[in-house]
């Protein structure tokens, strides 16, 4: 299978001259393969987010490798990272963040299948049928980022990453707002995509039965390292630092 | 005991649409009820109604919200300012839109206790410094000094949080409170809203989609479906025999770790 991200030695450094600087992410490496689904866990403030916006570009790399597909895409500008973005695409934390709050729903995600050559009529048709795959009725694509539910929000960030069928998307905490049912019916989605499509996923996530059931492999974050990394079953069941016993042992 | 919040036959319309139907509860101080449901339902619109926080387009269409006998959909602005924080706290769902972008978080929460009678600014430091070591953070001061969008996500909520505790409101309304963090802060989080409920009374309105979350914290719980309730009723009832086809699902759905 090939290889659709490699992350070598990366290292965050927020410059900070009255507190000290903070390392945020420390010397982070690891590869993801077509098709494959790895996912992120550790603890709040472990530097998860920050690796997303490092490998997305929203973020400037202090030091370290990224190689999207192959290309090295560590400091791509311009026209290179308008590419990058055709493969990849991610959904944010916050996802009523990541709307224009002047744009209805429909606008957002047309936005990238216009840019994408699309005729107008097109894209409204896709778009709709984005969200529908979503769990959103046509309605939606109406509405203003503030005019729906924080899973509906969530999900309509979804529905428009998932837009230009980039070949690997990264969810960072993107089933956080779903109840379970919706969540499952998500899921569901993603998974049917990946094997339609060979599409990878990068999935950063609190609930560690849902990476259970969900993910192929998974990295265990705690200040800005990585401390551990296996199947899911190897690090819930057999964890070996200290920290992810912890974790575990949490778990509700 | 009286009642400290309760909710009769409420109903909530967005531009004429209505969304929530028909929802009636009450709770007793230290009492936590959890709610829970499907996305869209209309759980933080139920408790934005009770601060008439609903925006330009939503109204409560029908029903009463009595808090210490008051019906908070009639207070006056003035009026609602006076009870919103000090009495009733609120978490919202988006941690992230509760702060002003450009203000450091110690400022932010300096002026909620100002606004509040405490004028003494190395008091009140040394009090928010406190509530946040004890929601997890090992370094209170930087917390202070950062801007909110120097913090994770996960901070930004926890921030949230102390920052609707403060105060020491006698009812807090928790809206997805823990959604954003790792399960071992969470459990720290649990632990201290449970505490506060020790020490304070604190009664909580929790809406959640973490069932292991209510199971931990709520009394009583309230599922809601489409904008109506299908059950509520004791937790520990509820959770070992649901009685409505929905709750069931919501149940069977729900991700178990294998350990
Ligand atoms: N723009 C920024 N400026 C300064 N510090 C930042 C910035 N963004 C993040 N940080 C800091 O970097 C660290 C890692 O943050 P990050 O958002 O990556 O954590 P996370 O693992 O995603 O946590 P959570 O699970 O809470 O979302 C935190 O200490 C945070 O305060
Ligand atoms: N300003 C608004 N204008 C129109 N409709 C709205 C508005 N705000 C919310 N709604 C609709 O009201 C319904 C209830 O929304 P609410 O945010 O209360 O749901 P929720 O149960 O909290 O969902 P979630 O679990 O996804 O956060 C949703 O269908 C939403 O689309
Ligand atoms: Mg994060
Ligand atoms: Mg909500």
């Amino acid at each position: 299978m090939s290889e659709i991200l490699r992350v070598e030695h990366l290292k965050k450094i927020f410059p900070d001259r009255d507190r000290g600087d903070l390392l945020a992410v420390n010397d982070v490496s690891f590869t993801l393969k077509a098709g494959e689904k790895l996912a992120i866990i550790g603890e709040s403030g472990s530097g998860k987010t920050t690796v997303a916006r490092l490998v997305t570009r929203l973020l400037e790399t202090s030091s370290g490798r990224i190689y999207l597909d192959g290309e090295d895409i560590a400091h791509a500008k311009g026209t290179k990272l308008k590419e990058a973005y055709k493969k990849m695409q991610m959904v944010f934390q916050s996802p009523i963040e990541s709307f224009d709050p002047r744009l209805t729903l429909g606008d957002g995600i047309m936005e990238s299948l216009l840019n994408h050559g699309l005729e107008k009529e097109a894209a409204l048709a896709e778009c709709q049928k984005l969200l529908s795959l979503c769990g959103l009725s046509r309605e939606f694509a109406h509405r203003y980022p503030h005019e729906v539910s924080g899973g509906q929000c969530q999900r309509a960030a979804i529905a428009r990453a998932l837009a230009i069928e980039p070949r690997l998307l990264i969810l960072d905490e993107a089933t956080s707002a779903l109840d379970v049912t919706v969540q499952a019916d998500i899921l569901e989605l993603l998974q049917h995509i990946q094997k339609e499509r060979n599409m990878a996923y990068l999935f950063i996530c609190h609930d560690i039965a849902l990476v259970q059931d969900f993910c192929d492999r998974v990295i265990v974050m705690h200040k800005g390292r990585i401390v551990e990394t296996g199947t899911p079953d190897e690090v819930i069941q057999s964890p070996k630092e200290a920290y992810t016993k912890k974790l575990i042992d949490s778990v509700l | 005991m009286a009642e400290l919040i309760s909710y009769e036959q409420v109903d909530i319309s967005y531009k004429g649409q209505r969304i929530v139907h028909n929802i009636s509860f009450s709770l007793h101080e230290g009492e936590i009820m959890g709610i829970v449901g499907e996305s869209g339902s209309g759980k933080s619109s139920l408790l934005r109604a009770a601060l008439n926080m609903l925006g330009r387009d939503g109204l409560v269409t029908r029903g009463d919200i009595y808090y210490k006998g008051l019906d908070l959909p009639d207070l006056s602005p003035a009026e609602m300012q006076k009870i919103c924080g000090s009495e009733i706290g609120m978490i919202f769902q988006h941690a992230g839109g509760s702060f002003c972008p450009i203000r450091r978080v110690g400022d932010q929460l300096q002026e909620i206790l100002e606004a509040h009678g405490s004028p003494d600014q190395q008091e009140n430091e040394q009090l928010a410094c406190e509530l946040l070591t004890r929601f997890g953070f090992d370094n209170p001061k930087r917390i202070i000094e950062s801007y909110p969008f120097e913090l994770s996500g996960g901070m930004q909520q926890r921030v949230a949080v102390v920052a609707a505790m403060l105060l020491r409101p006698k009812l807090l309304l928790a809206d997805e409170p823990t959604s954003a963090l790792d399960v071992t802060v969470q459990k720290q989080v649990i632990e201290e809203m449970l505490l506060a409920r020790e020490i304070f009374g604190t009664a909580i309105i929790l809406v959640t989609h973490n069932m292991g979350v209510v199971q931990a914290m709520a009394d009583k719980m309230l599922v809601m479906h489409q904008g109506e309730t299908v059950e509520q009723g004791l937790t520990a009832s509820i959770m070992k025999a649901p009685s409505s086809p929905y709750t069931k699902r919501l149940l069977s759905a729900m991700p178990k770790l294998r350990r």
